[in-house]
């Protein structure tokens, strides 16, 4: 996220949204955020259909799985399908 | 009059448009959908338009819930996709639009299946025209490609529509459901055109290739023609369910390694048209109301998200990932209009996505579809992922790629406005919405369950993304071509061909070269026998033949007399 430009910038220099204190900011507040809802679970029994539902935080779970495992089927896939730009040259 | 499709009116406007210039063809233009609106609402529920050929009766116009609602979206996609592209001139561009999605809108209302098959046609005639008019010989090799899948659809179409009017009797459009070779060449053709899984490539390889403005008005039609078509003719056809998972689930995995965004968000169409087929599959009223409600929301915040990447297309040149990043600085209001449809298509709480998503997940859990269940949520975070996360993030933010360009021209950001506001209007507010959905509603999304579920969902998807960024696990965006089915006739199918004339071509040879040996070799055989010096052709002296004959006589005197 903090990748250089032509030159190296100091902190000040970079646009907000680049900075290292924003960054941080915004991960560990979405880091807060997660944690709170996974404990919201604790409180609040969710309205199920299916009895694994009940388990607190499995939405949370799931969703966090899922998208690792995407990236790395994604990783994985590159290697098989991953071809040069002008591969079919057409 | 009265019950003329609203669809002829926008085939017959935009044929018109090339007889107008100036300012006087941008209003015209601006016209036609909402002439169209007003044709729309003035319809009486009910059929329309009938005409008796033969045994047939032919249903131009059919009015009811299912095909009003699809009707109105498709109508406020014309508008605002009309808007978009005011800034350019381009003839070919502004007739083919709106013959595009009146030829859509007509199909939607048409109530028997030949009026189907003729606009049927015609979106995929029209169509084309919007991926030509990038004029590159890429584009016009593409559209080929494009125009013999879509027409194939059509074909296979009619296939099934005489099949199946010589076993009912009867060519009127109503549920058809699975059952003989008609109704499964009906569904094949309603298939192609829906993308489902094998039959799906024809979209990713075609609609990124269109122009900028191209691919915006390309990506609401074709597919929800579909959709509309399954909802009519296949509801609570089971097989659907998995295909519709299928749908939603593969897509996922090339969205993420793909590096032209606007491919990316492709891949992402094809996913959300899963979701509407699973729930056409499921067939309650509470899915197909799903079904049919995803479809209306999903028009306009996928237009929205193929408009931000137009966008930065039109000012940068490129929407490859690779090259892109950090213009949230050179086009704020882009940003803002394309996280506004990435949190749409995410279903985070109080954006369209989730007030439509909701219905089809709880209709698949009500039906007792477990592992189909399993997968659409997993499809939603991967939805999240790659159109949530890694649209706007690669384009605006990551790394900053030094590009810098102006703000997307107003026309643009005007027409953005408007699927923005519908985003967080239908969102927060969906009452209205659900109120044109083809089936009473009695679902209430904002519940605590749900929304604490979403949240969780969204947010913890959005953690994994973060922490495998920081981390360095991501994969760098890189500069490529993913394979997909395309690959059998893009390259196996040729190469097979290549082999078989060069295979063929080497027998040929072979063939060619014994026969003519042989040839040579009879015709000096013949030569020798009856060539000039040959034993049958030599002139003989006279002398001699009057000694052979007086032998012969001779020789038969000697004969007579023994």
């Amino acid at each position: 996220m903090d990748e250089p430009h032509d030159r190296p910038e100091t902190e000040s220099q970079k646009p907000w949204m680049y900075r290292r204190a924003v960054i941080n900011g915004v991960f560990w507040g979405l880091l807060v955020v997660c944690v709170l809802l996974g404990l919201a679970d604790l409180v609040y029994h969710r309205h199920t259909v299916f009895a694994f539902e009940a388990f607190p935080g499995i939405y949370g779970i799931f969703g966090f799985i899922s998208c690792i495992f995407i990236v790395f089927a994604g990783i994985g896939l590159r290697k098989l399908i991953m071809r040069d730009e002008d591969y079919y040259d057409d | 009059m009265t019950n003329l499709s609203p669809g002829l009116i926008l085939v017959i406007g935009g044929l018109l448009i090339p007889l107008i210039h100036g300012r006087a063809r941008q209003i015209f233009m601006l016209a036609l959908p909402v002439l169209g609106a007003i044709q729309l609402f003035g319809l009486d529920h009910g059929l329309h338009g009938q005409v008796a050929i033969f045994d047939y009766t032919l249903t131009f116009v059919r009015a009811d819930k299912l095909s009003l609602i699809f009707g109105t979206i498709f109508l406020i996609a014309s508008f605002y996709n009309t808007i978009y592209s005011l800034h350019d001139n381009d003839t070919m561009q502004q007739v083919a639009a709106p013959v595009y999605a009146g030829a859509a809108i007509g199909a939607v209302f048409a109530g028997d299946l030949i009026t189907l098959f003729v606009f049927w046609e015609l979106t995929a005639i029209s169509s084309v025209f919007l991926i030509w008019a990038r004029r590159t010989a890429r584009a016009y090799i593409v559209g080929l490609r494009y125009l013999i899948i879509q027409v194939g659809s059509g074909v296979i179409l009619l296939a099934g529509v005489i099949l199946y009017a010589q076993k009912t009797g009867s060519i009127a459009f109503d549920h058809i459901g699975l059952s003989d070779l008609a109704s499964w060449l009906i569904l094949i053709a309603f298939g192609i055109k829906a993308a489902f899984p094998f039959l799906h490539n024809w979209l990713q390889d075609a609609y990124p290739e269109s122009t900028v403005t191209g691919t915006v008005v390309l990506s609401a039609f074709t597919t929800k023609l579909a959709v509309y078509a399954l909802a009519r003719g296949y509801a609570g056809t089971e097989m659907l369910i998995y295909v519709g998972i299928v749908m939603t689930a593969f897509p996922v995995f090339f969205a993420v390694i793909e590096n032209d965004l606007r491919r990316v968000l492709a891949y992402s169409l094809n996913n959300q048209v899963g979701f509407m087929v699973a729930g056409i599959g499921v067939g309650s009223a509470l899915a197909l109301n799903g079904a049919v409600a995803h479809a209306f929301v999903h028009i306009i915040y996928k237009s929205l998200l193929f408009m931000s990447m137009g966008a930065v297309l039109h000012r940068t040149g490129t929407i490859k990932a690779s090259e892109l990043g950090g213009l949230y600085r050179s086009m704020p209001i882009t940003t803002v209009f394309c996280i506004i449809g990435a949190a749409s298509i995410s279903a985070f709480p109080l954006f369209s996505g989730f007030i439509a998503k909701s219905l089809t997940l709880s209709a698949t859990a009500e039906g007792g579809y477990v592992v189909a269940w399993i997968v659409l949520v997993f499809a939603s975070a991967g939805v999240l992922h790659h159109s949530g996360i890694k649209i706007p993030y690669f384009a605006f933010f990551a790394h900053d790629s030094g590009l810098r360009c102006k703000e997307a021209p107003a026309n643009m950001l005007i027409a953005m406005a408007i699927p923005a506001f519908l985003c967080i209007a239908v969102g927060v507010y969906p009452d209205p919405l659900y109120a044109i959905l083809p089936f009473p509603v009695d679902y209430q999304p904002y519940t605590t369950s749900h929304v604490l579920s979403q949240f969780q969902l969204v947010l913890f998807s959005c953690l994994a993304f973060a922490v495998l960024w920081r981390t360095g696990l991501y994969p760098p965006e890189m500069r490529s071509t993913n394979l997909n089915t395309d690959w059998i006739y893009r390259k196996a199918l040729p190469t097979l061909v290549r082999w078989l004339m060069q295979v063929g071509g080497e027998i040929r040879r072979g063939v060619l070269f014994r026969a003519e040996t042989r040839l040579e070799r009879f015709i000096k055989q013949v030569y020798r026998h009856h060539g000039p010096d040959g034993i049958m052709a030599r002139t003989w002296l006279t002398g001699h033949t009057v000694l052979a004959v007086a032998l012969l006589l001779g020789g038969y005197l000697l004969l007579y007399f023994i």
